[in-house]
C-alpha cells in the first residue's frame, strides 16, 4: 500500500540557510561585483539585483582524481568508421583530450560561476559595513502609525479577548469567599450529626437528627444557590495602542547647474545623490527629498527639473544654502526631522561669496542637520569654495564630509569613505 | 531500442476495464488508482518492494531536494548552498528541466512528484521510482548488506542536530573548516569490505559519549613519545604505524589524528557515515537505473496492453522515455559520457529478449539464461551484481552492436590513439572487460592509502598512490592534501608508487625549494623524483 501526500504547503525555503552560507563564504568576491555593478551600472537601476560570477575554480571542492597521463584504456558509444587496429592522430599534444574522448571525465569547467542576487541582497553587500554617522532621532509624529501591546487583565471588554483562566479563577476564588461560613458551618453540622448517629439507639434523639439533616440540606442549598459564573468573575484581555515612534529623514540634494557643469558631471552628481538615498532608505522608516539647485539664484524643483533642465549663468552657492535654510526652517524642524545635506558642485563659485557659504553653514545649517557631506566633481584644482569647506570640517568633524570626485569610478570608494563606520562611535 | 518488446505483444487481451484517465491533468485520486494499478502488476511481475511514501512537491522544493543530494534532511553546508543556487539558476534560464523524480533508499521508500507535471509523467515516475528504483533498493546485494533503510533519516537527524550544536558552540567557521576537509576525502572514507551494523539515533547519541572519552583514551596511548632509555634505534623502526596500509583515510583520521577534539572526530565520523550510505549508490549507478528504467518501460507498456491507458498516453510517454535513453554518439556535442540510463536498460531489456526468443548468438554466449524463465534471470542479474561484474556478465554483443561501442587505447608513450577494439566477433569481449573496468570504482578513483606515521619522529603522514595503469594524480592533489593536512594537524606526504617506484611526491605544507610567485603553474605538474 502507498501512501500519497502533498507537500506543497511545507516550506520551499529549505536551502535558505546553505545558500547564505555560500554568500557569506564568497563574500568578498560578491563585494568586488557590487563594487563593479556600481560603477557600470545606469543610473535608473541602481538598486536591483545583480549577477554575480565567481571563477569557478575558487569554489571548487578538490578531490583526488587521475590526472592526464598513463595508459587509458575508454569505451565510446557511436562508432562510425573505426575498424580494430585504427590509429587516431592526437588533436591535442598534451595528451588526455585526444581522441574526442576527453569530454568525458575531465568535464574542466573554465566558466565562472555565475548566480543572481537579489536586490535585497544587492544592497546589503552595497551598503555593508557603511554607518549613518550620527545618531537616529526618533520622535512621534502626529499621524503616525500605532501597535497594540497587551497592557494586562481588565474588567471589561468584548467577548473575543476573554480571558477563560483568569475568569475562572476570579469565580473560583469568589465562590471560595462566598461560601466559607457556609461550608464551615456544614461541617460543624455534619460532625454533630455523626455523633448524634454513633450514639447506642436507646440514646439516639431523632428529633435532634431531623433537625440536624434539615439544616444541612438547607444549607447546601445554599451554598449551591452561589453562582458559578457571576458577571464580575469575566475578566479581559486588554490591549491598548500605543503610538509608534518613527524615524524619518530629509535629504536635501545641492547642485550646482550653472553653465561650467556639464552633462557628465551632473550625472556623476546623480549617482552619488541616489547612492545616498538608498542608503537613507535603509536606515528610515520614512524618507523625504528634497530637490534645490542653483546657478546664481536657487531654486527648489523636482527630480525631473534637477536633473535634467539646463541652465546656465554664473554660480552662488550661497543662494542654494539661504534657500535650504529656509524650508528648513518651513517645513522640517529639526525636532522631528533627522536631516541630511547633499551638495554637488564643480567648485566655481564668486570668490567672496564662499565666506558667506562658510557662515551660513556654521551658524545656521550645521548646527541643525544630522550630516552633510560635499562632493567637489572636478579634474582641477581647488578653488575658495574648497577651503572655506575646509574650515566647516575643522569645525564639525564629525558631521561634515568632503571628498572630491574625478570621475565615475570613484564615486562608490568615495561614498564608502564617506559613511564607513568610525571605529570611536560619537554619542 | 523500443522494438525489444514487440514480440511481447501477441498475448491475448486481458479483461479490459478501459483507461483510467483520459487527460493530462493529475487528481490525487488518479495518482492513487494509477498507483493501484501499477502495483497489482509490479506484484504480477514479483517485484518486492518496501512500503510507498510518494510525495507532490513543487519545482522549488525540488530544487531544495535536489541540492541536498535528495536527502529529507541534511545539515547545511555552504556547497549544498553553491548547489542550489546552480541549480536555480539553471532552472531559471531553463537550460535545464528538473528530474522527474528523486527517490531515497529508506523504508518506506520516499519518491517526490513534481506538481508541475502532466499524469503521465507521475504515472512514469510512480512505476520508475516507487517500483524499479524501490524493488532494486530492496533486493541487490549491496543495498542490502551495507545500507539500513529504516534507520537514515534517523540519523541524518542526529547529524543535523550534532552539526547545528557544534555550530553553536564552536563556530561556523571552525565546523565549515572540517567539514569541507572531510568532503574532500568523503570518497576515502569508505569501508570497501567490512560491512557496519546499523546504527539508530538514539543509540548513536548513547554511543557518542562513550566513544569521546574511549578515543582519547587510545590516542593518548599512540602518542606516548617519552622516549625510553636504552632503546636501540633498530627497535623502533620494527613496528610500523599502521601495520596494514588503510584505505580508509576518514576512518583512520577520526581514530588516529593527533589534534582533532571530539567534536571534530564526530564530525569526520558523520561524514564518513553518509559516505558510506551513497557508496552502494555510486557502484550501482547503471544497474538501477536501467533496473527502474526497464520497469516504467515494462509496466506502462503492459498497461497500455491491457486497455488501461490511452495512445496519447502513450505517445507522451514514449516521447519522455526515449529522451532518458537517449544516448549521443561520442562525437555529438551532446556526449557527456556513456548514458546510465541507456546502458542499464539495454542490458536489461535484451536479458529479457535473451530469456524469451534466444539467437543462436546468445545460446554461445549465454548458454545457461538463454531461454530461461526471464523474470527470474532478471531478479537474479538485479539482486547479486555491481554495475562493474553485472556488465562483465550480462552485457550482450547485441547491445554492444546496438550502441555501436568501441574501445580506445591512450597511452602517452605513443604518438597516436588505437582502436583497440569495435563491436565484431574479436572485438566482443575485450570491449566487455573495458567498459566493466570503467566501472570498477578502483580503477575510476585514484588508490590512495594510508601508509606510515612517523610515531617516533615529526608526527608526519605519509600516503601511498598505487598507480593504476602509470596514471598520474590530477591536478586539485595539492590542494586536496591541504584538507588532509587540516585534519592531521602534522606533515602530510604523498607518494605516487609505479610499482615499486615512486614517481611523484605530494607534501603538505610545501616541502624543499620555495615557492615564487607566479609559479603556480609548476604546482600542478607533479614534481620529478
Amino acid at each position: 500500500m502507498s501512501y500519497i501526500i502533498d507537500r506543497r504547503l511545507n516550506g520551499k525555503k529549505k536551502s535558505t540557510v546553505n545558500r547564505q552560507r555560500f554568500l557569506r563564504r564568497y563574500k568578498a568576491h560578491i563585494k568586488k561585483a557590487v563594487g563593479d555593478a556600481m560603477n557600470s551600472r545606469s543610473i535608473m537601476d541602481m538598486d536591483k539585483g545583480e549577477r554575480i560570477s565567481i571563477p569557478t575554480r575558487d569554489i571548487s571542492e578538490p578531490l583526488f582524481s587521475h590526472g592526464a597521463g598513463g595508459h587509458v584504456e575508454r569505451v565510446l558509444p557511436g562508432n562510425k568508421e573505426f575498424t580494430t587496429g585504427d590509429r587516431i592522430p592526437r588533436q591535442n599534444q598534451r595528451g588526455g583530450d585526444g581522441g574526442g574522448g576527453g569530454a568525458s571525465d575531465s568535464g574542466e569547467g573554465v566558466d565562472d560561476f555565475v548566480f543572481q542576487i537579489s536586490q535585497e541582497e544587492f544592497l546589503d553587500f552595497m551598503f555593508e559595513g557603511l554607518q549613518l554617522p550620527n545618531m537616529i532621532k526618533r520622535r512621534l509624529a502626529g499621524n503616525e502609525s500605532f501597535q497594540v501591546v497587551r497592557a494586562g487583565i481588565s474588567n471589561e471588554g468584548t467577548p473575543g479577548r476573554l480571558n477563560v483562566i483568569r475568569s475562572l479563577r476570579a469565580a473560583h476564588a469568589r465562590r471560595i469567599a462566598l461560601t466559607s461560613r457556609k461550608r464551615r458551618g456544614l461541617r460543624e453540622l455534619e460532625q454533630s450529626l455523626e455523633q448524634e448517629e454513633q450514639k447506642e439507639s436507646v440514646l439516639r434523639d431523632q428529633r435532634k437528627i431531623d433537625a440536624l439533616k434539615n439544616e444541612i440540606i438547607e444549607l447546601r442549598r445554599r451554598i449551591s444557590r452561589v453562582p458559578f459564573l457571576d458577571d464580575f468573575d469575566l475578566k479581559y484581555n486588554l490591549l491598548i495602542r500605543q503610538p509608534k515612534p518613527r524615524s524619518r529623514a530629509v535629504m536635501f540634494c545641492l547642485m550646482d547647474v550653472s553653465g561650467s557643469m556639464n552633462q557628465a558631471t551632473k550625472d556623476m552628481a546623480k549617482r552619488f545623490f541616489l547612492l545616498l538615498y538608498l542608503f537613507l532608505q535603509r536606515s528610515y522608516e520614512y524618507t523625504e527629498v528634497v530637490f534645490i539647485r542653483h546657478h546664481t539664484s536657487a531654486k527648489e524643483v523636482d527630480e525631473e527639473e534637477f536633473f535634467y533642465s539646463r541652465e546656465t549663468g554664473g554660480t552662488i552657492v550661497s543662494s542654494a544654502l539661504k534657500l535650504m535654510r529656509r524650508i528648513m526652517r518651513d517645513r522640517y524642524p529639526e525636532s522631528e526631522w533627522n536631516i541630511y545635506g547633499a551638495q554637488a558642485s564643480d567648485g566655481d563659485n564668486w570668490n567672496d561669496d564662499s565666506s558667506t557659504c562658510h557662515r551660513i553653514l556654521i551658524d545656521d545649517i550645521m548646527p541643525h542637520v544630522q550630516y552633510y557631506s560635499y562632493v567637489e566633481i572636478t579634474p582641477r584644482d581647488h578653488q575658495a569654495l574648497w577651503e572655506e569647506y575646509e574650515s566647516v570640517r575643522t569645525l564639525f568633524p564629525n558631521h561634515f564630509a568632503m571628498e572630491q570626485i574625478v570621475d565615475v569610478q570613484d564615486i562608490y570608494p568615495v561614498f564608502r569613505q564617506l559613511f564607513s563606520q568610525k571605529v570611536t562611535a560619537r554619542c | 531500442m523500443l522494438d525489444t518488446f514487440a514480440s511481447g505483444n501477441d498475448s491475448q487481451k486481458s479483461d479490459s476495464q478501459g483507461p483510467i484517465s483520459t487527460t493530462s491533468e493529475w487528481t490525487f485520486e488518479l495518482i492513487q488508482e494509477y498507483d493501484r494499478a501499477i502495483a497489482e502488476l509490479a506484484d504480477e511481475f514479483g517485484l518486492d518492494t518496501y512500503p510507498n511514501q510518494i510525495e507532490v512537491i513543487c519545482s522549488e522544493q525540488m530544487m531544495d531536494a535536489y541540492s541536498s543530494v535528495g536527502m529529507p534532511v541534511g545539515y547545511h553546508h555552504w556547497s549544498f548552498g553553491k548547489q542550489f543556487i546552480s541549480v536555480e539558476n539553471n532552472y531559471q534560464r531553463g537550460l535545464m528541466g528538473l528530474a522527474y523524480e528523486i527517490v531515497i533508499n529508506s523504508n518506506p521508500c520516499i519518491a517526490y512528484l513534481m506538481e508541475e507535471n502532466t499524469m503521465t509523467m507521475q504515472a512514469l515516475v510512480i512505476a520508475h521510482a516507487s517500483y524499479g528504483h524501490n524493488s532494486f533498493f530492496k533486493g541487490n546485494y549491496l543495498f542490502r548488506s551495507w545500507t539500513d533503510a529504516s534507520s537514515i533519516i534517523d540519523y541524518l537527524i542526529f547529524a543535523k542536530n550534532y552539526i547545528s550544536r557544534c555550530e553553536e558552540r564552536y563556530g561556523l567557521d571552525e565546523v565549515e573548516a572540517i567539514l569541507d576537509s572531510c568532503h574532500a576525502l568523503m570518497n576515502y572514507g569508505v569501508d570497501r569490505y567490512k560491512r557496519p551494523y546499523p546504527i539508530s539515533a538514539i543509540e548513536e547519541e548513547r554511543q557518542q559519549q562513550e566513544r569521546e572519552e574511549y578515543r582519547q583514551r587510545q590516542l593518548n596511548d599512540l602518542w606516548r613519545t617519552i622516549p625510553k632509555l636504552g632503546e636501540g634505534t633498530e627497535e623502533t623502526r620494527e613496528k610500523r604505524f599502521p601495520e596494514e596500509p588503510q584505505e580508509n583515510i576518514l576512518y583512520f583520521i577520526e581514530k588516529n589524528a593527533p589534534l582533532l577534539e571530539s567534536w571534530q572526530r564526530e564530525l569526520v565520523r558523520i561524514v564518513r557515515k553518509l559516505a558510506q550510505y551513497f557508496y552502494p549508490q555510486r557502484q550501482t549507478q547503471v544497474m538501477n537505473e536501467g533496473w527502474a528504467t526497464f520497469w516504467h518501460y515494462t509496466l506502462l507498456t503492459e498497461l497500455y496492453r491491457r486497455g488501461r491507458v490511452t495512445e496519447g498516453f502513450m505517445m507522451e510517454f514514449l516521447q519522455s522515455h526515449t529522451n532518458v535513453i537517449q544516448q549521443p554518439g561520442f562525437d555529438s556535442p551532446h556526449y557527456s559520457g556513456i548514458n546510465p540510463y541507456t546502458l542499464g536498460f539495454s542490458i536489461f531489456s535484451d536479458l529479457r529478449r535473451i530469456c524469451e526468443n534466444p539467437t543462436d548468438e546468445d545460446r554461445r554466449w549465454f548458454p545457461d539464461i538463454a531461454g530461461s524463465n526471464w523474470r527470474e534471470t532478471l531478479q537474479f542479474a538485479m539482486r547479486d551484481f555491481k554495475d562493474e561484474s553485472f556488465i562483465l556478465q550480462f552485457l550482450s554483443p547485441k547491445v554492444m552492436r546496438d550502441m555501436k561501442l568501441f574501445c580506445i587505447s591512450d597511452n602517452d608513450k605513443e604518438n597516436e590513439i588505437v582502436v583497440s577494439a569495435i563491436h565484431d566477433d574479436s572485438g566482443y569481449r575485450q570491449l566487455r572487460e573495458n567498459l566493466a573496468g570503467q566501472y570498477n570504482l578502483g580503477n575510476r578513483e585514484p588508490n590512495i592509502q594510508v601508509f606510515s606515521v612517523d610515531t617516533r619522529g615529526d608526527r608526519s603522514l605519509t600516503l601511498h598512490h598505487t598507480q593504476y595503469r602509470r596514471r598520474p594524480l590530477g591536478k586539485e592533489t595539492t590542494e586536496v592534501l591541504k584538507h588532509l593536512h587540516r585534519l592531521w594537524g602534522f606533515d602530510v606526504h604523498l607518494n605516487s608508487l609505479n610499482g615499486d617506484e615512486i614517481t611523484a611526491r605530494y607534501h603538505c605544507p610545501e616541502q624543499g625549494r620555495d615557492r615564487q610567485e607566479g609559479e603556480e603553474e609548476s604546482m600542478l605538474i607533479p614534481k620529478p623524483i
